[in-house]
């Protein structure tokens, strides 16, 4: 009787945990791995959504998009757009962070700053589309002012021309992002001991000397994490795209997220779009478990 | 005692049953799932469906409503899984999609058993032989002309060739002031604009993009007009951005006396109106090709309707759509939409009221309707790529004969 009692008091103990755990795990398996799943097995399907009895389609979808060349434009793109954005997000967010945590400036211009600085983290995707697209249409006022400076000589289709798009949607996506960064490396600023900062004043190093080895090494941690963060959510990006270019002129802003979304909703290629969309979670992935192991190694 | 208590109450629920049983059965209840009903004023469809229920006892419609860009996804979707809508609102462009997965009704044996008089509608779509939507509604796109700028530039007559277009494109442009004689949207984010404002120009002259049912862009309508379009852009008549440009851009460039002509949906008279009261501005049939003569086709985009094939109520379902293409209902509801109707004796009430309505109404009379985009498979996506091909054209990329193959070797793997 006691035995029994024992094993059943063990027994208790051992599943607990998952019991506690239980409702999570259920609620991330059905909102997150069954429908990842769900999409995985699409991209070994012919015809699938469209098909109630879809036919097994082997790594083809894979193929056909492997050898089409939009794809791989798309993939270019979605890197360039990806890392420009995440080292100017750093660049902006860690210049104004330093400028608001310093003391040479007045705290009350320094309260308005944090306000005006952090202001196109406030705004949606869309409305950020929205203000860029009237900024820089052809008859905008950054056209305008660019012309009264004479820095250009005639109207620039800023997301018409293949040549400007691209780097045009990377600037407002990198104007929409780097409050996450300066709001991040202040916090991080802020945490430094000033101690250093003395030692170094007493040892007679400069400015820049003391940005070099104590600020940015302080900040690493965070910088790497946000960075992490950052690349794996800019590869994402998608509203920005499609509302201001939606994806052209020609291909020239294609990038991986409105690639698929063409397959899926214009082609109805959801097998495709599918094998796309596989890629795309293969890469954040990869990121993801980098950032894990980085994480794991602090 | 109390058995025969509880016999009786046995009795007398099982009755209840029975009659509550019949009593749900003898309503049939139609599920409606379209995008209008957002367009229309506030409850205007729902009334109609209440006067569908009291002249039709025993029948109950549900409007499932939503956007237009939401119904179509909802719509691929319960094609795909077989539950579909009794009734369906459908776009031309989806019909052959949802064809292909058997998604769509034949509604010739419900025609034919029920004698409808099928000279009364203006089209009825087909795809593979089936008879799988009606056009209950049509929007229009004829030209709208600016007549103060046309004015100011000199342009007395309103241009009927497309060589007299150009002439006036050219005379209302002046890229100094912003004003620019036409406005050609071709944004990738929707490519409708391949479909409203370039082969419109096809259609216009009683031409076609298509031979023997196959895509036919590198004849010589389709070549004729990307060459003509890309006239007008070297002669810097086009309002620049038209790359990214949308059809609401279009129409607020209109609007704000920035540009002279633009094909347009009549559906935005309204809008056009409430946006620039003072606004003078006249409607055109889309230019044809030098010494044409013809009836000419008139672009348009529709609310279909069409039955689903996994319908249980196929004859209410029926009954419904031929109740909605009766000549009053039809004049009354396309009178809410300002829209044309799919009834060809209706008459809605604007074109008596409104001038530009009734100019617009006269065009739609003595033309025919056209969009070759109607059943065609991946519509959207041939759009896109048509699109894309032209976006080289305009960008110097390519000459139009080279854009026209182009655009023709990615349609035939379509087909």
């Amino acid at each position: 009787m006691t035995r029994q009692k024992r094993s059943h008091h063990k027994l208790r103990r051992a599943v607990a945990p998952y019991l506690y755990l239980s409702p999570s795990l259920v609620i991330i398996g059905l909102l997150m791995l069954l429908p990842m799943a769900t999409v995985i097995a699409y991209s070994f399907q012919n015809s699938a959504v469209l098909r109630r009895d879809p036919s097994f389609a082997g790594l083809k979808h894979y193929q056909a998009i492997f050898a089409d060349p939009v794809f791989w434009a798309s993939l270019w793109h979605t890197l360039y757009f990806t890392c420009m954005s995440v080292i100017f997000h750093m660049t902006i967010g860690m210049v104004f962070a330093l400028m608001l945590n310093s003391d040479r400036i007045n705290p009350t211009l320094r309260n308005i700053l944090r306000v005006l600085y952090i202001l196109p983290w406030l705004f949606t995707a869309v409305i950020i589309a929205v203000i860029w697209r009237l900024l820089l249409e052809p008859n905008g006022v950054v056209n305008s002012i660019l012309m009264q400076l004479g820095i250009i000589g005639s109207k620039v289709e800023w997301f018409s021309s293949p040549e400007t798009a691209l780097h045009a949607v990377t600037f407002a996506n990198i104007w929409a992002g780097y409050p996450l960064f300066m709001v991040s490396l202040l916090a991080g600023l802020q945490g430094i001991p000033k101690d250093f900062y003395e030692a170094a004043d007493i040892d007679g190093a400069k400015a820049y000397q003391k940005l070099i080895f104590i600020t940015i090494p302080q900040l690493m941690p965070i910088i790497i994490s946000i960075s992490l963060l950052d690349f794996i959510w800019t590869m994402q990006v998608f509203p920005l795209i499609w509302i201001t270019t939606g994806g052209g002129p020609i291909y020239a802003t294609e990038v991986l997220s409105t690639y698929t979304y063409k397959l899926a909703f214009s082609s109805y290629n959801l097998s495709q779009a599918s094998a796309s969309a596989v890629v795309i979670l293969l890469i954040s992935l990869g990121l993801t478990l980098f950032y894990i192991r980085y994480q794991r190694a602090r | 005692m109390t058995f025969r208590i509880k016999s009786a109450m046995l009795k007398m629920a099982a009755a209840a049953w029975l009659l509550g049983a019949t009593g749900a059965m003898a309503d049939t209840t139609l599920e409606f799932t379209q995008w209008w009903e957002p367009e229309l004023p506030a409850g205007s469809l729902r009334a109609i469906m209440d006067d569908f229920e009291a002249a039709n006892p025993g029948i109950k419609v549900t409007l499932v409503s939503g956007p237009y860009a939401s119904t179509r996804d909802q719509i691929s979707v319960g094609a795909a899984t077989g539950t579909l809508s009794d009734v369906v609102g459908l776009d031309g462009a989806w019909v052959n999609n949802l064809n292909a997965q058997n998604a769509l009704a034949d509604m010739n044996p419900m025609m034919d058993a029920s004698k409808f008089d099928k000279t009364q509608v203006a089209d009825i779509i087909k795809v593979d032989g089936k008879a799988v939507m009606f056009p209950v509604a049509s929007f229009v796109y004829p030209v709208f002309v600016n007549l103060d700028i046309a004015a100011k530039a000199g342009v007395t007559k309103l241009p009927s060739t497309r060589a007299e277009f150009l002439d006036a494109a050219k005379k209302m442009t002046h890229a100094d002031k912003n004003q620019y004689g036409w406005v050609l949207p071709l944004s990738l984010q929707s490519p409708a604009g391949v479909q409203n404002d370039l082969m419109s120009w096809v259609w216009a002259s009683g031409q076609s993009m298509m031979a023997n049912g196959k895509p036919d862009l590198e004849g010589k309508p389709v070549v004729d007009m990307l060459t003509f379009v890309k006239s007008l852009n070297d002669a810097g008549t086009i309002s620049p951005g038209i790359a990214t440009k949308t059809e609401q851009e279009k129409v607020e460039e209109f609007v704000n006396d920035r540009v002279g002509m633009m094909i347009d949906s009549l559906a935005h008279v309204n809008l056009i109106r409430k946006r620039n009261p003072n606004l003078n501005f006249d409607l055109i049939p889309v230019p044809v090709v030098d010494n044409y003569t013809g009836k000419r086709g008139l672009p348009y985009a529709s609310w279909g309707i069409g039955i689903s094939a996994a319908s249980k109520h196929q004859e209410e379902a029926w009954k419904l759509v031929q109740y909605l293409m009766s000549e009053k209902v039809n004049a009354k509801l396309v009178s809410l939409a300002n829209a044309f109707p799919g009834n060809v004796n209706a008459k809605p009430d604007f074109v008596t009221s409104d001038k530009a309505f009734g100019k617009a109404f006269e065009i739609f009379k003595t033309g025919y309707l056209a969009n070759e985009f109607t059943g065609l498979p991946v519509a959207e996506d041939l759009m896109t790529q048509f699109d894309v091909q032209t976006q080289k054209m305009l960008a110097g990329e390519q000459t139009p004969e080279q854009a026209a193959a182009a655009a023709q070797k990615g349609w035939m793997a379509k087909f």
